[in-house]
């Protein structure tokens, strides 16, 4: 008898050891993803000044031998709550909202929809800020710090749901034009020429 | 960057004056009348309290459980105990309704301040600095500077308090109690001061990373300084006179500064960060983080978040010449 309840105590025991050993791991596991987490990062380093030479895009698919694997700072700063935010109000600061608006155009094309004139690639958006564009579009490069215009990027791409929606920025407060970045649905980006047939094919 | 920090934060904190106990003007003088009554108040009861405890303690009954209970206490006449109580609980009316009525009468004191030729003065709180827009019926007599507010003694200063982010508080312990400035909201606040001297601000509402390095001068000056700062406050920038400075305006013009910062009489009208019409002439940079000097300001240019991590102002990496040029320019900006 007593030797029964010894063991049925002792499995008890051992049962519950390997509950705990189970959610010891995933604790463990748990501290390691927020190690990975960059939403509430920051970095106050000085990065290179001011942009005056935009990395290099890539205007294709199709390369000679060997494929380069993509090299970008961008995922930086789009996975990154402050980032995001701090763009947001550059957005404003800079007065890009004076010609795009909210995101959804006026003088500027939109740019919270899916159709991307000049490419929707960070690098892209960085070097339409940067070098400026034909019909109106200022180039910034040399008066805004690099920085700020990867800050920039990173919300511009918000706009359309192409950033992760936990870092992107929550809703205004004041005046709400349109849903907040975070609730944004992504677009499929498609460049301005593709006939309107094929949108949101890929 | 570290080190850099450690040499600029401590050293302009050290002259001007922060202390509610100096009242400099009429309002800061009713609210230490009423800090001091509320001081003698607070003492008296507690030195009352503490000495009953220690009379009670030392009266307590002694002994141990074979001494037999005191029954002659149950039939003593209690006249004696109910006037002490009574007196106690009448003082302690009187006590409560004397500092009630003080904040009362301080409080009406503070809203009668005559506002007669008053200084109009537009404030607004930003994410770590203070915008200050010296109103006037004439608008070309409109003025803006950043951090500092140039007072005359003896006359009103009527504050008109907005936030441009989140929610600040104005607070000069020396003039005056706090005033919070709430972003969609106008307050209007009015102290005077009376005695010539330069006063410590701090925002006293926590405001984000840099809350602690948000501090505001006032100067209180006699009124014939008062009025030439005005006067030189309202002409636009001296213009750059040599090569070197006139490179310097260039640079701010063709660099990120004239994106944000504002120099009347130039091309740069951005009002997000502090107007540098006459930054030379302050005391302090930054918001009172660090001392106006050239080192200091070509530390500040350079590297910004070293010294405030967290401001919006970006870091400048500017050639050597030319940060010479731009900083002597500044310098000039008086």
């Amino acid at each position: 008898m007593s030797t029964l309840a010894f063991l049925s105590a002792h499995g008890r025991r051992r049962a519950s050891d390997s509950v705990n050993s189970v959610v010891a791991v995933a604790g463990l596991l748990m501290l390691a993803m927020i190690a990975g987490c960059q939403r509430e990062s920051r970095h106050f380093e000085p990065t290179a000044g001011p942009g005056i030479t935009p990395p290099m895009v890539r205007m294709s698919e199709l390369q000679p031998a060997q494929v380069n694997p993509k090299q970008s700072i961008a995922p930086r700063y789009e996975v990154n709550a402050y980032s995001l935010a701090e763009g947001k109000r550059l957005f404003e600061w800079y007065n890009c909202n004076g010609c795009h608006a909210n995101g959804g155009g006026g003088i500027g094309p939109a740019l919270m929809d899916n159709v991307w004139i000049y490419g929707a690639e960070p690098e892209n958006i960085y070097a339409t800020i940067v070098q400026g564009r034909p019909n109106g579009m200022p180039s910034f490069g040399g008066h805004i710090a690099d920085e700020q215009v990867w800050q920039l990027v990173a919300y511009v791409r918000s706009m359309s749901g192409l950033v992760p929606q936990d870092a992107a920025t929550s809703r205004n407060d004041d005046i709400q034009s349109k849903k907040s970045e975070n609730r944004t649905d992504p677009e499929h980006p498609v460049p301005a020429a593709t006939p309107s047939s094929s949108e949101r094919s890929q | 960057m570290r080190i850099a920090a450690a040499l600029f934060s401590p050293v302009a904190i050290a002259s001007p004056m922060q202390d509610v106990l100096q009242p400099a003007g009429p309002q800061a003088g009713h609210i230490h009348a009423l800090w001091l009554l509320m001081l003698i108040v607070c003492s008296i009861v507690l030195v009352a309290v503490t000495v009953a405890m220690l009379l009670a303690v030392r009266r307590a009954s002694r002994g141990d459980e074979s001494t037999p209970g005191d029954a002659a206490l149950l039939t003593r006449d209690e006249h004696r105990i109910h006037r002490v109580v009574g007196t106690a609980v009448g003082v302690s009316i009187a006590g409560l309704l004397l500092v009630f009525g003080a904040t009362v009468i301080t409080d009406r004191a503070l809203a009668q301040l005559p506002l007669n030729d008053g200084v109009h003065i537009r404030l607004v709180g930003h994410q770590w600095w203070w915008e200050a827009t010296y109103d006037d019926p004439q608008p070309a007599n409109v003025f803006s500077t950043a951090n500092e507010l140039h007072v005359p003694v003896g006359r009103p200063v009527v504050l008109t308090l907005e936030a441009d982010d989140v929610i600040h508080s104005f607070w000069v312990p020396n003039l005056h109690g706090k005033k919070d400035l709430i972003p969609g909201r106008t307050a209007t606040f009015a102290f005077r001061a009376d005695v010539p001297g330069t006063y410590r601000g701090q925002c006293a509402e926590y405001c984000g990373y840099q809350h602690a390095n948000m501090a505001l001068l006032v100067i209180a000056e006699p009124s014939d300084r008062y009025e030439q700062w005005v006067t030189r406050s309202r002409s636009s920038a001296p213009q750059p006179a040599d090569d070197t400075t006139k490179r310097g305006q260039q640079v701010f013009m063709q660099s990120t500064c004239a994106m944000c910062h504002a120099i009347t009489g130039t091309n740069a009208n951005a009002k997000r960060a502090p107007d540098l019409t006459r930054v030379a002439s302050r005391e302090t940079l930054a918001a009172g983080a660090i001392r106006n000097d050239p080192t200091a300001l070509t530390a500040w240019i350079a590297d910004p978040q070293a010294i405030k991590p967290g401001t919006h102002m970006p870091a400048n990496a500017l050639p050597s010449s030319d940060m010479e040029a731009l900083i002597a320019y500044l310098e000039t900006l008086k």
